[in-house]
């Protein structure tokens, strides 16, 4: 029978989460690495034993696990990620030029169809490529070393590159976004990049529809139309049709359009999720209830999904990695949030349950489904 | 023999039961036992140092024979009780945060 893993990255370890197509008896396995923050696990479209997981903690800094087994056992492999060249500086808080500063891998992004070949997308934002499994990685400079490069700034949660997005039609092409210098793409596999911005207005930066500056929480696909992206951005639900020349706003009746994760239903490309979150300082729902909305129509007219979501007095947040979608025939929707509560639907979202209540704070959740 | 007492998340990270037991050559200092640690546990490269610079993280510490040695040169011997192995080289995640 088919089944599903899921991989949970939190503050203090990673969890595995095992299920059969059904998805209502779950086996949760871990801690992982246990004391040290897992921003991110991936599994490898071309080998769903091949995990990779980015491990780092205050003390120790980064490492990268890898694991051959789907997740039973983890084995450490490189971990140098040095910037191309002389780094140069970006822009710090205050305005003042910074050195470019590796702090820690935020996303791994593996290949569509290497196991060997997996990105990684790093803070400070650089875009990194390993074609050996992880034992070594170097930058692809295209991106950092664009003429805007040097006027990038941080948002509060540091200046990631969180979001790699393969082109599955056009393997030349992908996507990264950017905490806060917005949307990019390359049509060359990774060798130049360009800003794809148009479209997004920002309020909180001096020239609101600039190049660069915007920050973009998570940008999301549908493998069979590769031209229509969606984004949640730090405020606005956006769509672009054609790769990322223009987007549209797409927040239509959300009752707020902050929030970090959007995803895509698996078989449904018009079937759309975000989590409304208050605003930019109250990091918490609407209301105190835990609303997930859906659009079935590629955005603008979106319901509210609670059946099985806590209603009153929840404050928690769900962070933007920490959505995902696995493909069984009656898609599944996962999500964790900063209260350690892992949450499942194995009906695209009309109903959900927790699979676990008590983890440390979710930092990201990933979807494997199995033959 | 130079005895080394690492923090238990990076015993953990290396696979490493109780005290990690060195042969060190030429002056025992701190880089050359950070370099005979890494050589033999190749994945603590990077969690004690940073691998471009060689500068100490600046949430670890290293003490001996209850002195704070974090500050010392990187060359600098360290005490004869360190390099006899009477005392071991203690490498200790800094009280910070949680």
């Amino acid at each position: 029978m088919s089944g599903v893993r899921v991989l949970v990255g939190t503050r203090k370890g990673a969890f595995v989460l095992t299920a059969d197509g059904k998805r209502d008896q779950w086996k949760v396995s871990g801690p992982h690495f246990s004391g040290w923050e897992i921003y991110h696990l991936k599994g490898s479209p071309a080998d769903p034993d091949r995990i990779y997981a980015s491990q780092s903690s205050g003390w120790s800094g980064q490492v990268i696990q890898r694991s051959d087994d789907g997740g039973a056992t983890f084995q450490p492999v490189g971990n140098q990620f040095s910037y191309d060249g002389t780094p140069g500086t970006h822009q710090w808080y205050d305005g003042t030029p910074h050195p470019w500063e590796f702090e820690r891998v935020w996303h791994l992004e593996p290949s569509l169809d290497d196991p060997d070949t997996v990105y990684a997308g790093v803070e400070d934002a650089g875009l990194f490529k390993s074609a050996d499994g992880g034992n070594s990685w170097q930058e692809l400079p295209g991106l950092r070393g664009h003429k805007s490069g040097s006027s990038w700034q941080p948002g509060a949660g540091g200046m990631c590159l969180h979001t790699i997005i393969l082109d599955p039609a056009t393997p030349s092409r992908m996507f990264a976004a950017i905490s806060a210098a917005g949307a990019f793409r390359s049509d060359d596999e990774g060798k130049t990049w360009r800003p794809v911005n148009h479209g997004l207005q920002s309020e909180g930066i001096p020239d609101p529809d600039a190049e660069v500056g915007h920050c973009v929480h998570r940008i999301a696909m549908h493998p069979s139309r590769p031209e229509v992206l969606y984004m949640q951005k730090h405020w606005d639900v956006m769509r672009t049709d054609d790769a990322g020349e223009t987007w549209r706003e797409i927040s239509g009746n959300l009752p707020t359009d902050f929030g970090f994760p959007i995803d895509v239903h698996a078989h449904e490309p018009e079937t759309i999720y975000v989590v409304p979150i208050t605003s930019d300082s109250e990091h918490f729902p609407p209301d105190a209830r835990l609303r997930v909305y859906r659009s079935r129509t590629g955005g603008d007219d979106w319901e509210a999904l609670t059946s099985g979501l806590p209603q009153q007095h929840c404050y928690v947040n769900v962070l933007r990695d920490a959505m995902a979608v696995d493909s069984l025939d009656d898609c599944g929707i996962y999500f964790g949030t900063t209260g350690g509560q892992v949450y499942a639907s194995a009906d695209a979202g009309d109903n959900w349950a927790p699979i676990v209540r008590d983890l440390p704070a979710v930092l990201s959740v990933e979807v494997q489904t199995l033959p | 023999m130079i005895r080394v007492v690492l923090p238990a998340h990076l015993r953990r990270l290396a696979g490493i039961n109780g005290e990690v037991r060195l042969e060190v050559t030429g002056t025992v200092c701190q880089r050359s036992v950070l370099d005979a640690l890494e050589g033999r546990y190749p994945m603590l490269r990077g969690t004690i140092r940073d691998q471009e610079t060689q500068q100490r993280r600046a949430f670890i510490r290293f003490f001996a024979c209850e002195e704070d040695l974090s500050h010392e040169a990187p060359d600098s011997s360290l005490p004869d009780a360190v390099a006899s192995g009477a005392e071991p080289y203690l490498i200790v995640g800094a009280m910070a945060g949680g």
